[in-house]
């Protein structure tokens, strides 16, 4: 193996990166659109849900239950009804997903047997939504209702009653349960596989296109120096956007980092491996550019989207579909990167993802080393 | 056959892309019944020529004018009246022959109740009766060349444009394709033909010879032979051929030398004249000279001489 | 002249699925001798090119280029050749200097010497002034003249040129054979392919080849010597009237119409020549001239092309 020729060809590949516009723009700017996209937009706590109230008490009691609502930022209080056409209308017509009435009796029922009832009226077409709101209105409804007991206990002069047992929830790792923490990491894994496959999978593509290829086939330059130079560039491009990435989930985003940085950027490395031979080799069979970034995208975004648990857990998958995503390298990753930035736990608890990645790894290198033949058709 | 009427004019067409120029106040007229050429390597304005002439471009300046028609007034009208046939043929390789012409009569609006009449003329002139259901991919290089033409004249234009009709084709086909031109330049229809193959402009009756956008010559090929060339053409065979050829190049009276095969061709004032000196020149410096003889100069002589003395070294050569 | 050949191709053959793009090829290139390979499209000349540049596996035969087997050992046998493709195959978004760099860096050129050879180079081919510019931005001349220049920054043993000067202005060509013609002296094998026949004329030695296989291999002059009968051609203001009437008269395999000329070809030219004259002027049909000229190249290919498709099945004459 011949230094000079690998060097040869690194220096000629980064100067038609630095040359493609393009190329730029997916190493620079794409990254951070799709991480401020999944960061922002896809968000999926509940809030705001737009709520219709009809108080058909209009007491003092029922428009302390209202308070209720309209001072939590789950509901966002956007009509008071006076009617129950209006309620109605105002479901049909998506102004608002959940409606809460309160009936004419509410406060003399109270006081008078101790019960009453709250009704509330969902549009559950939307039923993610619709159910997620369901449980904030019951959980306003019974804090209200514990509120008034106690206050009526203590007013009674009685003791605050028996010893109940509560239910206190407590998240670990995502106090706040917040989705952005727990889908930015995830969002790294995404970018990273998206990026380093599309750009490797052009690369030997275009030259094949272009006709370059079947002249640097004719000089004495080895395949695996061809490889090597021309996958090094796009290695350090993607440990330059993990990176990028990764600081601006934690500067930007807020999302913790309790792990350590050398996991972080070691299993990139393995992570990067993987997704560059593949890119390789869809570069090799393809032929054609148009071919190869379509199954570039094709084999990384939608498997690392649906499969990896990014967003949607893989022990809630069927059986079958999570032994697919056993030899999913994107799987590992964003397991890998959930520990580092919000668990921080101990790396040998890594070592399984690390191990299952680093063999993929192998496998991938190994397939897009023997793919590629230095000869024509 | 040869009736004067002009049938394409153009006067001081140019034609510039920014501050580039790419036809270069060009002038010429063609005659019906003319095979006329367009010769000139590539980069030198014919295809842009070519374009402007079908009304595809519009001029920046000057005028041109096909079948009567102005071409930057009406390019829609000189469509109808004119055929192309482009380089490497514009056929459907998945159709049909038939199908092909079909739709090529579909294209230049053949009006419906004359199409079965000139698809079946089209296919008698290209040989093809018989075969109208083959596949088009399944025809060899000679035959398709053929049928690309039927297309091009379905609509019986007056003026053909044919772009490199016979670049890479073997050369028993296109004899047989020149021997169709010629029966349709018998008929009156005048044939364009743009090339840059020297060989391909010998089959025209006239030619015009470009150069980075601007005409160096017109005429015959005979005339530029004979005329239009600077000097004569001797051909020298001596061993060996470098040192000879260094004498050469320093000899006034030879205007230009080059290695051409097993021998020096060399461009002289006066080949009698310069035969006999250059022999003994040679011998003094104990090369032996086996042959010194004038020989008529090719279309690329021609080409050379003219351009290499418009102070055209690559030098001074503007990248396209 | 060497005794081994710096190219030696014995019974090669490749086919694609059922079409045999070359045919049982042989032939043999020696040092300091171009050789041309002429043939139209289709006739299996980059095939060929494309065997011996190692890009491709032949079906059968062998052959040696610059004494290493294609077939046992093709990486070594790059080490000694250059090969320039059909295709302009350099890189568009590199400049001319970095392309001869990288070339230079693949063949483990050191730093002084490829300095020193590019400056000759490019001096040579006339573009030195242009070094820092794009390689897309060259004119079709000069990009051939710049694949020609990587190619040589090496010093390679045996060069294989697929259609170098397609399309090139006359004036770049020239300059591009004089480069060629300047490296015969230092014993350099030269393998062209064209499917202009009068670019054969600038070769040493010419094989043509027709569907795969070759029909002669020859030194021009000998090749043009090998035409069967003579070639008589008459200048005239009216061609067409020449044409019709001398067409079927004795002795005339075929006339034809040049230009301004009429080619008759003839089983005789000497006998025939008088002959043909009388028909003119008995018919009062116009001329300048009368001669008898060499056959060119062409001429020779059609007549074995027309005999090899004869003897394949008589039906199919066109």
């Amino acid at each position: 193996m011949s230094w000079t020729r690998i060097v040869a060809i690194l220096r000629k590949e980064v100067l038609q990166i630095i040359r493609d516009p393009r190329s730029l723009l997916i190493i620079l700017v794409i990254p951070l659109v799709q991480l401020f996209i999944f960061g922002y937009a896809v968000n999926l706590d509940v809030k705001h849900v737009p709520l219709c109230v009809y108080d058909r008490d209009a007491t003092q009691t029922s428009q302390d239950l209202l308070k209720h609502f309209q001072a939590t930022d789950y509901f966002n209080v956007v009509r008071v009804s006076d009617s129950y056409p209006d309620v109605v209308r105002n479901i049909d017509y998506g102004v608002c997903s959940i409606a809460v009435v309160v009936p004419p009796q509410f406060a003399e029922d109270l006081h008078s047997s101790g019960h009453a009832s709250v009704q509330a009226i969902l549009d559950a077409s939307d039923s993610n939504s619709a159910s997620i709101g369901m449980g904030y209105a019951q959980a306003i409804v019974q804090s209200y209702s514990s509120e008034i007991q106690l206050a009526w206990q203590q007013a009674q002069g009685l003791a605050t009653g028996a010893p109940s047992v509560t239910f206190e929830p407590r998240t670990w790792f995502n106090e706040d349960l917040e989705s952005m923490a727990d889908l930015v990491p995830g969002v790294v894994a995404l970018v990273m596989a998206v990026v380093g496959a599309f750009l490797t999978s052009l690369t030997i593509a275009r030259e094949w296109e272009r006709g370059t290829m079947e002249q640097l086939i004719s000089t004495p330059v080895g395949k695996l120096e061809i490889q090597i130079g021309k996958l090094f560039p796009y290695f350090v491009i993607g440990i330059a956007d993990t990176a990028i990435c990764a600081g601006t989930a934690v500067l930007w985003f807020g999302v913790p980092f309790r792990g350590s940085w050398v996991v972080l950027f070691g299993c990139s490395m393995l992570f990067l491996l993987v997704v560059l031979s593949l890119g390789y080799f869809i570069s090799v069979t393809a032929k054609s550019q148009l071919g190869a970034c379509q199954m570039a995208l094709l084999a990384t975004f939608l498997p690392t989207f649906l499969l990896s648990g990014f967003i949607f857990p893989i022990d809630q998958m069927p059986v079958v579909v999570q032994w697919i995503t056993a030899i999913l390298p994107a799987r590992y990753y964003v397991s890998i990167l959930r520990n580092v930035f919000l668990k921080g736990t101990d790396v040998r608890l890594l070592a399984g993802d690390i191990f299952a990645l680093a063999a993929i790894a192998a496998v991938l290198v190994a397939l897009a080393t023997r793919s590629f033949q230095k000869r024509l058709v | 056959m040869n009736q004067s009427v002009p049938s394409v004019v153009v006067k001081n067409l140019t034609k510039r892309f920014g501050t580039f120029v790419a036809v270069n106040d060009v002038s010429f007229e063609t005659r019906h019944g003319e095979i006329f050429g367009f010769l000139g390597p590539n980069g030198s304005g014919k295809s842009t020529t070519i374009r402007i002439l079908c009304g595809l471009l519009r001029p920046s300046s000057g005028q041109a004018s096909v079948a009567g028609i102005d071409v930057a007034r009406n390019p829609e009208a000189v469509r109808q009246r004119i055929g192309y046939m482009s380089q490497k043929f514009s056929l459907y390789n998945d159709l049909r022959v038939v199908e092909n012409l079909e739709f090529f009569a579909g294209m230049y609006s053949v009006p419906k109740k004359e199409i079965p009449g000139r698809i079946a003329w089209a296919l008698k002139m290209a040989g093809l009766e018989g075969r109208e259901r083959n596949p088009t991919s399944s025809l060899a290089v000679g035959w398709k060349q053929r049928l690309a033409l039927g297309c091009a004249v379905l609509h019986r234009p007056p003026i053909v444009f044919l772009d490199e009709p016979t670049s890479g084709v073997d050369p028993v086909s296109r004899r047989q394709f020149w021997d169709l031109i010629h029966s349709m330049v018998g008929e009156g229809v005048t044939v364009f033909v743009t090339t840059h193959y020297m060989d391909e402009a010998e089959y025209c009756n006239r030619l015009v010879l470009l150069d980075r956008g601007s005409i160096v010559a017109m005429g015959t090929p005979t005339e530029l032979k004979n005329e239009r060339m600077k000097g004569q053409l001797l051909m020298i065979e001596c061993e060996p051929l470098g040192p000879a050829l260094e004498l050469l190049q320093a000899v006034p009276e030879v205007v230009d030398a080059a290695v051409f095969g097993s021998g020096i061709h060399a461009v002289v004032a006066d080949a009698v004249v310069a035969a006999p000196k250059i022999r003994e020149l040679l011998s003094a410096k104990q090369l032996h000279v086996s042959r010194i003889e004038q020989i008529a100069p090719s279309l690329e002589d021609v080409f050379v001489s003219l351009t290499a003395t418009r102070g055209a070294s690559t030098k001074s050569e503007a990248a396209a | 002249m060497n005794s081994t050949p710096a190219i030696l191709v014995s019974s090669i053959g490749k086919h694609f699925g059922n079409v045999r793009a070359v045919d049982r090829l042989s032939f043999d290139v020696q040092a300091g001798e171009i050789f041309g390979l002429v043939g139209p499209d289709g006739a299996g000349k980059t095939t060929t090119m494309r065997m011996l540049a190692g890009v491709l596996t032949p079906d059968s035969g062998s052959a040696t280029v610059a004494g290493h087997d294609i077939r046992l050992d093709p990486e070594g046998a790059k080490q000694d050749l250059s090969y320039m493709p059909q295709r302009f195959g350099l890189y568009e978004d590199l400049t001319v200097d970095e392309n001869i760099r990288f070339y230079a860096d693949l063949f483990g050129v050191k730093r002084k010497e490829r300095e020193q050879r590019s400056a000759e180079l490019l001096a040579a081919a006339g573009f030195a002034e242009f070094r820092s510019r794009l390689a897309g931005n060259l004119s079709g001349g000069m990009k051939q003249k710049l694949g020609l220049v990587c190619a040589l920054i090496h010093t390679p043993r045996v060069i294989l040129l697929d259609e170098p000067t397609n399309g090139v202005d006359p004036v770049s060509r020239r300059d591009f054979w004089q480069i060629l013609y300047s490296l015969l002296a230092q014993g350099v094998a030269i393998l062209t392919s064209t499917s202009y026949l009068d670019e054969a004329e600038r070769c040493h030695r010419v094989g043509l080849l027709y569907q795969g296989r070759m029909l002669f291999c020859d030194r021009p002059e000998a090749l043009k010597k090998k035409f069967p009968g003579g070639v008589i051609v008459v200048h005239s203001s009216d061609p067409e009237r020449v044409h019709g009437e001398l067409h079927g008269a004795n002795g005339t395999r075929d006339v034809l119409l040049v230009g301004d000329r009429v080619h008759i070809f003839v089983d005789d030219a000497a006998k025939r020549l008088p002959e043909l004259q009388a028909r003119l002027d008995t018919a009062k049909v116009p001329y300048d001239s009368i001669e008898q000229v060499t056959a060119s190249i062409e001429d020779l290919f059609v007549s074995a092309v027309e005999r090899e498709a004869a003897r394949q099945s008589p039906a199919k004459l066109s």
